[in-house]
């Protein structure tokens, strides 16, 4: 099926220059659906959550969901747009069973938020992706292709439609395009959507989970030689449903692009679909005339008008953003660029925050969230904030430690018994019977025994050489089963060798 | 894509333009993307006709002063929103009751993309 020759990535970058543009599409977690009534849980039985409204039945008008457009205009303020004071919806006409109307409310040349940026890391060094606009929209219902080749729309039989996600607000966020950034494209499409991501989540508008669609990217790739002008013909891949397969397809494009440009021939101006199993893009339908739309205003609803007064409440609404915070943050902890990038990545931001909050020392709170915790969500192949244990929790853990009726063994072990579903920290501990032996009359007898089983050791440490304690330290602790106060160990064992 | 729909999206839209008027080949377009199959009397008489209303409604223009916005709602309102309540959605029967056919609760619709050449 495919012809295409892949050029080496370090080698297309080498002769050519990529320009990106992403559209993403972001379901706002309204109750209700953008223009009627319907309520708008995911995963409901098919056809429940419709009504004369979203089926586009006949006499049946629209009205705005007024969440919705503070949805939309706290995005839009977040992403430094700027708010208009005057547009209109738009009806966009196509003919396609996902939208039972035979047209989607959209909005067309009067977006509501427009020229804004989103400034976004990659190692190290910020690119400033521009904002061309930020407009609100309605979601399409969901097809099932049945018969031809399996589930796919090309020569099906028929399709089932389930019309519940039609109607939900839908707000489209459009790039202008992102040039210069040479070899990290595909990283910085990547930030981008990670950071976008990020946003809207603390907007708290929308829980923008590509898993479940309700975050969706299609991604615009051209290239041109290096030193050229003039912007090469770009593709668009459609509905890249992860932050991973953002990078991969923008990286994926480069490598093709640049082979049909390096045998003489024309990148095609077409829709791609991205494949998740092999990294790919495929062609999609040609566009032939689907794209024409013929846009006009809205004639069942009355334009909007947001008062600056609105707009300032909302803007005043808005809560710290991810960069405000991250910044914040690194000067409370006093942590690297390098470390902080690893606690978001590793989704622990809140739940060290919290943890702080709860009363434990930052550093205390890091060390448990990125090492031991870390370590038993990778092992389980779970999300760190999904494991049964909470920032309290690990607040209370540190503080036994800071109090030094644990040490960080029994740490560990407390975690194994909150993890296992044993109760609280407290209550593990009194369970379990951890508890620092600091005792000198039970830690002695412990200590004895140790020295009689390893005379060697205890004959260096008697001729000065103090350094040789540590392996009669590692063998009481060995003995307490980690609960021996191991400073309080060492202390006893050279009171007794060399006094 | 937004560029796209600035370049195709008034032309076709049949407003009119200079002379006022729609070309048969305009019209056949239309018709296409709306999925009706036109025989060709009836698209010479349609794009005959359509011709006429687009140069009459195009006479307006001749008035509209540069002072004078393009009207697209008849009234001067502005902000008409609801709140965000949920109100009760039909049964699936009901929605699927004026459905040609249904199936597995949904709205069973004929192939859309024939198999790709
Ligand atoms: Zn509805």
């Amino acid at each position: 099926m495919s012809t295409e020759t892949l050029v080496p990535y370090d080698e297309a970058l080498a002769r050519y220059e990529p320009v990106l543009g992403i559209e993403t599409h972001i379901e706002l977690g309204t109750k209700t659906k953008m223009f009627c009534g319907c309520a708008t849980e995911f995963g409901a039985e098919p056809n429940t959550q419709v009504c004369p409204v979203c089926l586009g039945m006949p006499g049946a008008l629209p009205v705005t969901n007024r969440s919705a457009i503070e949805g939309i205009i706290k995005i839009g303020l977040a992403l430094n747009c700027s708010i208009v004071e005057w547009c209109r919806f738009a009806r966009k006409n196509y003919f396609y069973p996902d939208m039972p109307k035979n047209f989607q409310i959209s909005q067309y040349d009067e977006p509501l938020c427009v020229d804004g940026y989103l400034d976004v890391e990659v190692d190290g060094e910020t690119y400033r992706v521009e904002i061309e606009r930020v407009h609100m929209e309605e979601d399409t219902g969901k097809s099932l292709h049945v018969g031809g080749a399996t589930g796919r729309i090309h020569g099906a039989d028929f399709s089932l439609v389930d019309y519940n996600r039609a109607g939900i607000p839908l707000v489209e966020i459009v790039t202008k395009p992102i040039v210069a950034t040479g070899d990290k494209a595909p990283l910085v499409a990547r930030a981008y959507a990670t950071e976008l991501r990020e946003l809207v989540r603390a907007v708290g508008v929308s829980d923008v989970r590509m898993e479940q669609g309700s975050m969706r990217c299609d991604v615009n790739v051209s290239l041109m030689p290096k030193g050229a002008s003039e912007w090469g013909t770009r593709t668009e891949t459609k509905n890249v449903n992860s932050l991973r397969s953002v990078e991969r397809a923008v990286r994926f494009e480069i490598e093709r692009q640049a082979g049909v440009l390096d045998a003489g021939g024309k990148v095609i101006q077409e829709t791609r679909h991205f494949q998740e199993g092999t990294g790919t893009t495929t062609s999609g339908r040609s566009k032939e005339e689907a794209q024409d739309y013929r846009y006009f205003p809205e004639p069942d609803l009355v334009p909007m008008a947001p008062s600056r007064e609105w707009v300032e409440q909302l803007r005043a609404s808005l809560p710290e953003l991810p960069a405000a915070r991250r910044r914040r943050v690194q000067g409370e902890w006093g942590v690297a660029d390098k470390e902080l990038q690893d606690i978001v990545n590793a989704g622990a931001l809140d739940l060290i925050e919290e943890t702080v909050r709860a009363g434990a020392e930052p550093a205390a709170a890091r060390k448990w969230w990125m090492n031991e915790l870390s370590r038993r969500a990778t092992e389980q192949g779970a999300e760190l904030a999904s494991l049964p244990v909470t920032p309290a929790d690990v607040a209370r853990v540190s503080a036994l430690v800071a109090e030094g009726s644990i040490n960080d063994k029994l740490a560990r072990q407390v975690f194994d018994g909150v993890l296992a579903g044993e109760g609280t920290p407290d209550e593990v501990v009194e369970k379990r019977g951890l508890k620092v032996v600091s005792d000198e009359g039970q830690l002695g007898s412990v200590i004895d025994e140790v020295i009689a089983a390893n005379p060697d050791i205890a004959d260096k440490v008697r001729g000065g050489k103090v350094a040789a304690a540590g392996a009669l330290v590692g063998a009481v602790m060995k003995a307490t089963r980690g609960q021996a106060d191991a400073g309080r160990a060492r202390e006893l064992i050279i009171e007794k060798l060399t006094s | 894509m937004l560029n796209e729909h600035a370049a195709h999206g008034s032309a076709a839209a049949g407003q009119a333009r200079g002379g006022g008027a729609i070309t048969r080949d305009e019209v056949a377009h239309l018709a296409r993307l709306s999925r009706l199959a036109l025989r060709e009397d009836e698209l010479d008489h349609l794009a005959t006709q359509l011709d006429d209303i687009i140069s009459a409604v195009a006479r307006v223009q001749e008035v509209a002063a540069e002072d004078i916005p393009p009207t697209s709602h008849a009234l001067p309102l502005t902000n008409v929103f609801r709140a965000d309540e949920v109100r009760p959605s039909l049964t699936p029967d009901q929605a699927l009751s004026g459905a040609p056919a249904a199936d597995e609760q949904r709205f069973k619709v004929p192939r859309i993309l024939d198999e790709e050449a």
